[in-house]
This record gives C-alpha cells, structure tokens and sequence, in this order.
C-alpha cells in the first residue's frame, strides 16, 4: 500500500484491530423480521459494515469484527435484532489505543 | 464503620461497593471509596481496564486534580493542547480558526492533554489497585441481584456477587442502569455514532504540521464533513499519533446514502485534512456511541435502594460544537457517587447534592440550550458552506473591480439557499443558546 493513510476498506480496518471471537455470538438478528424492515438503516450506520443483504435480498450479519458501539441496536427500528449483548469477559475487540 | 445500609458491609461476600466499568467514573469512584477505608471490588469486561474504552480524546486536567492533586503530572497523557481550532469544511475547501491562546507558564498545569484510553484507564485503574482497589477484568456482568426492591449484588457467569451497594459505571449502553429501571431505551436521535482512526505519525511531523512545540499539541473540531447531517470531526494530536475522527447523528446518516465509514474515509481524503495525515499509518479503528441530550439525557431518578448510576451510563456527556467533555463529567460523577454512598443515607438525595457541590449539574444545566443550537440542521452544510464562499469571495482579486461585501454575502446566502428569514430565527436560536 502506498498510502496507508488514505481510503481503507472496512475489511482493511478491521484487520488492524485485534478481536478475539467468541464462538457464541453476541448479537443475533431475525431475517424474517429483517424482511418487513423498509428503511434498514443497520446498512449504512454500522461501522463495520457487518449488516448486508444476501443474494435473496435477506438480512446477514457476521459477529466477528464488531467494535461494540452499540448503535445498531439503538436505530433498530422493526426490533430484527432479538439480542445484543456485550461479548463475554476478554472476548470482542480489544483496544490498543482507545 | 456503621452497619449503615448504605455504607456498611453489604452482604457474604464482604464486599461494600460493587463498581461495574473501569472507565474514568468507575475508577474514580472505587478509588475515593477505597481510600476512604471501604472495600470495593471493580469488575471490567475486557481483558484489562481500557481495552474496550474509547473517545476522541481530550481531558480537561481540573477533574483528575480533584480525584487527587498533582495526578495530571503522574498520568500518561499524549499532549499538552496549546491549540484550539475549529475548521469550516465543505466538499473540497477548508477555514481553520487556529487559537494559539495564552501559554502554559513553566511548571504549570495544562488544563487539557489528549489521552489514549487504553493506556490512560489501565494506569488509572492500576492506581485504584495499588490503593486497595479489587480490579477483576475479563468479567462481564450480566445483571442485578435484586432482593425485596434493592439492589444486593450483580450476576456474572452463572455466580453471584453481593455487596451492599452496586455503581453502575458500563458506559453509554448502560445494561444495568436500564435493568433497574432508572433510564429507558436510547434513541436514534439522541445519540451520536463516532467512529476514528489512529494514525501513527512521527513526534516531530506532528509538531511541524500543528505548530507546536515538543510536548505540546492541537484540538481541533470540524463542522461540515458530515454530508449535511448533523454532526462533525474531530482531530486530536498525541504523542506520536493523530486521533482522526467524526461523530454523526445515526438518524441522519442513512439520508446521505453513506455509510459511516466512508464519511470518514472521504473526511481522510479532504484536501483540507489529508496534508495532516500524509505520510501516516493507520493502527487502530474504532467506534463508541456518544450521548447527545446533555442535561435532558440525565435521568430523573440516578439511584435505587443500594445502586447507582455514573458517567455516560447517566448521560454525563457534554457536546456544546465547539467543544466536547465527557471523561472530566465521568471523573465528577464517580466522585460525588463516592461521597453519597459515604454519607450513608438516602442515596439519591445525598448523590443529587454531591452533583450540585461539584457543579456537574450546573455545568450540565449550562449546556442544555447547546442541544437546540446544534439541531439547527443549515450548522451542518449550508452555513460551513456560506462562511467559505463568503471568505473566498474576501480574497478573491480580478481584474474587475471588487463589490461590496454585503453584495457578496447575499450571494453567497443565494448559492447555499439560506435565506435570511432562517438565519435570523437561527441567529435567535444561537443567542438563546449561548
């Protein structure tokens, strides 16, 4: 990379930071409540676009690399996250510079 | 020591206070408790105190005197700020307004520095431990023991812990503050996403860029980086490190059809911007809600029988635009926790009272009219792009003869389609509020 500072993918991003992934994830959504979801705002405001739609159109969400903000639960409209807790102690992201 | 419900031992396990997050509030509240002879265990999530604590991040020095004089000079900050800016930003254009202000005279505190968390929380939280403090990281507490409407404890991977008064410091989600029913569900339009990037960059690529001695750094806010929804940047420099970053309101973000994270990388790539980070590496990315809602987001009640709440998981944050607080508001809030939980009596009253003592509620208070300025939605695209039309318009020479500058503020006010009917309710607005 020639300029590590400038645009960075997500993917890119999170590779710096350091996770250790709890196999049992924090966060579980419903696609099917997902479905009656019109405006989907999870999509753009999670900041490490681990919201996406699969080739049918339904909702995917992938534990692994979440920063724990918090704000997916907040603008979840349809209620198609059925849980969101912190990781258990140690696991999810670990902050080196905070 | 009384048998006092409050204050006394709280139950089996021995312990007095239960602190839940080993952020600024709890750790300033378990270590006033500690050293004032009570036992406290303070229990962390992560692995160690700061690695899941984030923010943007400037702390103002008076609030860690006041947890213990002569702290500030012990704490492992990044910079002294000297520099205050605020930066105007539209598409491609930048005004910076750079206050140099009066200098730290030798020997004396700066009344801010720039701090990275992970590193600043575990030498606080290090501090509270060597004072008696029983730090236990890597534990996620899961809910409240309650018994008879008060609250006796916590859960924590299957086990209970008891103690006679349980302070709840886990931050802007706050499980338990919700769990005892003090505050309720957040809404999208009340909190605000923020998202940075650290950027390594050499101590004296740092300085030459910010005019800044060794030492010595800059703390500059931005408006205008948002796509037109409400929010701004923000650009702290550290030691050998630039905390890049933006707050957006997550109401509004899906409206400019971005994500956040792209606003951020287009912020990065600003002309305005890029030149302070060229050359930097990128070492850490990462996100944390902020509260929004000032003093309206404090909840009306901040205690039960044995429990209470502290920091951002109480709404102790503080956005006024130009600047904004929360770690010294955590600080105060732990301590004035501390101080009602050692009175010994009701803890509501006595917290209450041990807020308005240290002028957290005042500050607060102050602050509450900010909420209405900053939803004043033009803040974010059309006055940024006003003030930078208006200023080019200033220093632009021709050949043809120059006109007159309220000439050339019309049109400016023309060409972002403000018109003056709204900048006068919003200079009304503005008045109110400041």
């Amino acid at each position: 990379m020639s300029d590590p500072a400038g645009w960075l993918p997500v993917r890119d991003l999170l590779g710096i930071d350091v996770f250790d992934v709890d196999e049992e994830a924090h966060i579980a959504i419903d696609p099917a409540i997902c479905a009656t979801c019109t405006t989907k705002p999870c999509l753009l405001v999670c900041p490490a676009q681990l919201y996406a739609l699969g080739p049918d159109g339904e909702m995917t969400f992938d534990h692994a690399g979440c920063l724990e903000c918090g704000t997916c639960r907040v603008v979840c409209a349809a209620g198609g996250i059925v849980r969101w807790r912190y990781p258990r102690g140690t696991y999810g992201v670990a902050y080196r510079r905070g | 020591m009384s048998a006092d419900e409050n204050s006394g031992t709280g139950g089996d396990d021995g312990i007095d206070v239960i602190v839940v997050g080993a952020g600024p509030a709890g750790i300033a509240c378990a270590y006033r408790l500690v050293r004032a002879g009570r036992s406290v265990v303070l229990l962390e999530r992560g692995s160690t105190a700061g690695s899941k604590n984030v923010s943007g991040g400037r702390l103002y020095s008076y609030a860690l005197e006041l947890v213990e004089a002569g702290l500030t000079r012990q704490a492992p900050w990044e910079r002294a700020v000297v520099r205050e800016q605020l930066m105007f930003l539209d598409a491609d254009r930048s005004m910076t307004l750079s206050l140099a202000g009066t200098p730290v005279p030798d020997g004396g505190l700066p009344a801010s520095v720039t701090v990275l968390r992970a590193e600043f929380d575990e030498w606080f939280a290090g501090r509270a431990e060597a004072a008696g403090v029983l730090l236990a990281t890597g534990i996620r507490v899961d809910s409240l023991l309650e018994e008879n409407g008060r609250i006796v404890g916590i859960w924590a991977g299957g086990e209970q812990m008891r103690a006679g008064t349980v302070v709840a410091a886990d931050g802007v989600n706050s499980f338990l503050a919700r769990e005892a029913g003090l505050v309720g569900e957040q809404s999208a339009s009340t909190v605000g996403l923020g998202v940075k990037e650290t950027i390594a960059l050499d101590a004296v690529t740092i300085e030459n860029r910010f005019s800044v001695a060794p030492g010595e750094g800059a703390a500059t806010l931005m408006v205008g980086c948002t796509h037109g929804g409400r929010g701004g940047g923000f650009l702290y420099t550290n030691r050998d490190s630039i905390s890049l970053g933006l707050v957006a309101s997550p109401e509004q973000i899906p409206a400019s059809g971005l994500g956040i994270h792209t606003m951020l990388q287009n912020l990065k790539a600003h002309p305005g911007i890029r030149p302070l980070i060229e050359g930097g590496r990128t070492v850490e990315y990462s996100a944390h809600l902020v509260r929004e809602d000032g003093w309206r987001g404090v909840p009306k009640r901040l205690a039960r029988e044995g429990f209470l709440v502290i920091g951002e998981a109480a709404g102790f944050v503080l956005n006024l635009g130009y600047t904004v607080r929360g770690m010294d508001l955590a600080l105060l809030s732990g301590l004035a926790a501390a101080d009602a939980i050692l009175a010994g009596g009701d803890l509501e009253p006595a917290y209450r009272a041990a807020l308005d003592r240290c002028g957290l509620s005042a500050t607060m208070k102050a602050g509450a009219g900010y909420a209405d300025l900053l939803h004043v939605q033009r803040l974010y695209g059309a006055y940024p792009g006003l003030a930078l039309d208006v200023a080019e318009s200033l220093f632009t020479v021709g050949s043809r003869p120059p006109r007159r500058l309220p000439h050339q503020v019309r049109a400016a006010m023309r060409g972002n389609q403000v018109r003056l009917r709204s900048l006068l309710r919003d200079g009304v607005v503005a008045m109110r509020s400041l």
